[in-house]
């Protein structure tokens, strides 16, 4: 209010005492630290999480935090990032997909077999492996919607069912090798932006927050709304884009940011804008905070978990096809082990809650870089698997953990 | 009480009408015959034991059940409510007994739910002006509109449940045992906002075991016992004869009890 001082009286938002208000650039951080000690945690895990890898793995491998080995990161995260995404739509509504995992498997197979041994064109093969995913999303959602199976049951059987279609379509063989020098491949593996592209891109996200936030602070004033302060948003923008920026220049010591990546990114951003800006988003969260609530409102509960599911499942068969271009191979081993496990994981470390109703996007986006971040060190550690399974297997029981008392301090702090 | 009454019937004709409504689930008759009407401007209250049948008519009038038989008249022409949906459309409003709000979601977001503004770039702007603009005519005190509902009371919830019954500009709304679970304070603040919906020009059809706040708001009161009309008392009629209509005799524990008591104390007896 005090910047504008041509409105007459309070704010419409504005008018009840009771409420306390940020104010500036303080404000705004007193306000995030009350929502933290309140359990809205945020980005807070991931940021630690981070810190601890890259400072412990650092320490016993100098080569962790060389630009290439990250740009290798990057294009490992792409592939489980992707099937990550789906897995926060499925979250999201309080449900899971366990067998996102055999489904990638199964995509890279279809992949191999149509592209490579049958010599169908790539995009047919990538077109067939995506409505295959859509179709079994699709029959997950009727045997939820209609049978009344719980998702957790159904996928489970998927989970098994999947791979063994999988390995009968591959039959005897086994493994199907993809051509190195095909376009697929070399998006899998070589594929990066330009230095000077990839420098541009990085200044598009806090370029588009300025230009939105502007907008949306000139139509709040209009109608007498108050909206937060050009410091706050000038602040929050530039640390944006300064992170962005001092990553993408220390990758491009580097190879350079994988396109991979960047469609993995793109996703992202079209899945947050899917969730927080539409009709279909707001829904979603409703149904997975209230089921009943939402189907009184006229909310068609149905379509909504059907679009989820082919959502998860189709994302995961997208996942399959680029892990088949990362390794240049359709192998029986595609999706088995920790890919089903490092997915969710991913999802509940970036604070999309296992509970529903709570989750993002970009929690996808962050949460898969902390995953491959320790599943990359412990490589470079040469661990083997055995050891791999059971860190993985501990660092999903502590983002769970972390979930649920986040969630018990939100209920009793009535942020819920 | 009496001039409220007769303010009521001069403001608007009747928006609803039932006639002869029946509801058979399987051999159990849970409607027999029901007539009510109620008209723009007035608070109509359903009193009944529990079993009479209140809940089963509001959920025909939501459009939850379908009547087995008889005609639902609204603003003067016969319709049939197959779904909730088709209910809303016409401007039949309800306010569920569990309120049905998901409170994982702002206070904007659950009025809005499943009526959003443009639908595939959410207007946060206009839906935001909306919610304050209409939390203001019910003078409604919401400390912020983009709180989750999880940090509100339980008469704020209340006022969020009806303000979003209100959002859709219906001609009636129906409340199902607004005050159940609410203080003294809170229950007044929803009291007031009824009164409020009534200067409004609406109809409104109220559910509720407390005698006392019935008869604080409501213009008509019907009493269901059994499936079936079993009379309408205006708002001044005693206790004695209200109590003798829900139970269905004059002879009852409520009454019992209030002799038992008016022989110790003969003044508390004469409420009527």
């Amino acid at each position: 209010m005090s910047q504008n001082p041509n409105l007459k009286g309070p704010a419409l938002d504005r008018s009840d005492v009771r409420v306390v208000h940020a104010e500036g650039l303080s404000g705004a951080l007193h306000t995030l630290v009350g929502r933290v000690k309140s359990g809205d945690l945020g980005m807070l895990p991931v940021a630690i999480g981070l810190i601890v890898i890259s400072t412990v793995f650092s320490i016993l491998n100098p080569i962790f935090l060389a630009p290439n080995n990250l740009v290798n990161l990057l294009f490992d995260c792409a592939t489980v990032g992707i099937i990550s995404l789906g897995i926060v739509c499925v979250l999201i509504l309080g449900e899971i997909d366990l067998s996102v995992g055999s489904m990638s498997g199964l995509a890279s197979a279809i992949i191999g077999v149509l592209w490579v041994n049958s010599g169908l064109p790539l995009v047919v093969a990538i077109g067939a492996a995506l409505v295959t995913g859509a179709l079994v999303g699709a029959l997950y959602a009727f045997m939820y919607n209609r049978l009344g199976m719980p998702s957790f049951v159904a996928t489970l059987s998927g989970l098994l069912a999947l791979l063994g279609l999988q390995l009968y379509i591959l039959g005897p063989t086994g493994s199907i090798n993809l051509p190195y020098a095909s376009p697929l491949v070399r998006f899998g593996q070589i594929l990066v932006m330009p230095g000077w592209m990839s420098a541009l891109l990085g200044l598009l996200p806090g370029l588009v927050m300025v230009v939105v936030g502007l907008s949306v602070r000139k139509r709040r004033e209009a109608v007498n709304l108050s909206s937060q302060p050009l410091s706050t948003l000038f602040v929050k923008a530039g640390i944006l884009t300064i992170v962005i920026e001092a990553i993408v220049s220390y990758l491009n010591l580097g190879r350079g940011v994988p396109w991979m990546f960047g469609l993995f990114v793109v996703l992202a951003m079209v899945l947050n804008y899917g969730l927080t800006r539409t009709q279909w988003g707001r829904s979603m969260f409703a149904v997975g905070g209230n089921r009943e609530a939402a189907r009184r409102s006229g909310i068609n509960v149905r379509r909504i978990y059907t679009s989820a599911f082919v959502l998860c499942s189709t994302l995961g068969a997208l996942g399959g096809i680029l892990s088949a271009s990362r390794l240049a191979s359709s192998s029986q081993q595609a999706g088995t082990g920790d890919v089903n496990l490092n997915a969710i994981a991913a999802a509940v470390i970036g604070g999309t809650s296992l509970f529903g109703g709570r989750g993002s996007a970009y929690s996808a986006l962050l949460g898969i870089i902390v995953i491959q971040a320790i599943s990359n060190g412990l490589t470079l550690l040469n661990l083997n698997s055995s050891l791999r399974y059971m860190i993985t297997g501990a660092v999903l029981a502590i983002a769970v953990i972390v979930d649920s008392l986040a969630r018990r301090s939100r209920v009793s702090h009535g942020r819920a | 009480m009496a001039d409220r009454q007769t303010e009521g019937s001069a403001t608007g004709g009747p928006i609803l009408r039932l006639t002869k409504i029946s509801k058979n689930f399987g051999a159990v008759s849970a409607l027999t015959d029901i007539d009510l009407e109620v008209n723009a401007g007035e608070v109509v209250a359903l009193v009944g034991d529990n079993g009479a049948g209140k809940s089963t008519l509001i959920k025909v009038l939501a459009g939850v059940h379908q009547p087995t038989s008889g005609q639902i008249e609204f603003c003067g022409k016969p319709v049939s409510l197959d779904s909730p949906s088709r209910a809303l459309e016409l401007g039949i409003a309800t306010v569920f007994q569990d309120l049905a709000l998901c409170e994982n979601l702002d206070v904007v977001a659950n009025l809005f739910l499943g009526h959003e503004v443009s639908p595939w770039s959410l207007d946060e702007v206009a839906m935001e002006v909306r919610a304050w603009t209409l939390l203001k005519e019910l003078a409604a005190r919401i400390p912020s509109v983009r709180e989750p509902i999880a940090s509100l009371s339980g008469g704020q919830r209340q006022t969020v449940a009806i303000a979003r019954s209100l959002l859709l500009d219906p001609k009636i709304i129906m409340l199902d045992e607004p005050t159940a679970a609410l203080g003294v304070a809170q229950t007044a603040e929803v009291l007031n906002l009824i009164e409020r919906v009534r200067e409004r020009g609406l109809g409104v059809i109220i559910i509720s075991h407390n005698m006392e706040d019935v008869r604080a708001v409501a213009d008509r009161i019907v009493v269901l016992r059994l499936g079936r009309n079993n009379g309408v008392f205006s708002p001044d009629a005693s206790n004695h004869e209200l109590v003798a209509s829900i139970t269905g005799a004059t002879e009852n524990a409520v009454s019992r009890r209030i002799e038992r008591k008016a022989d110790v104390n003969p003044l508390s007896g004469s409420t009527a």
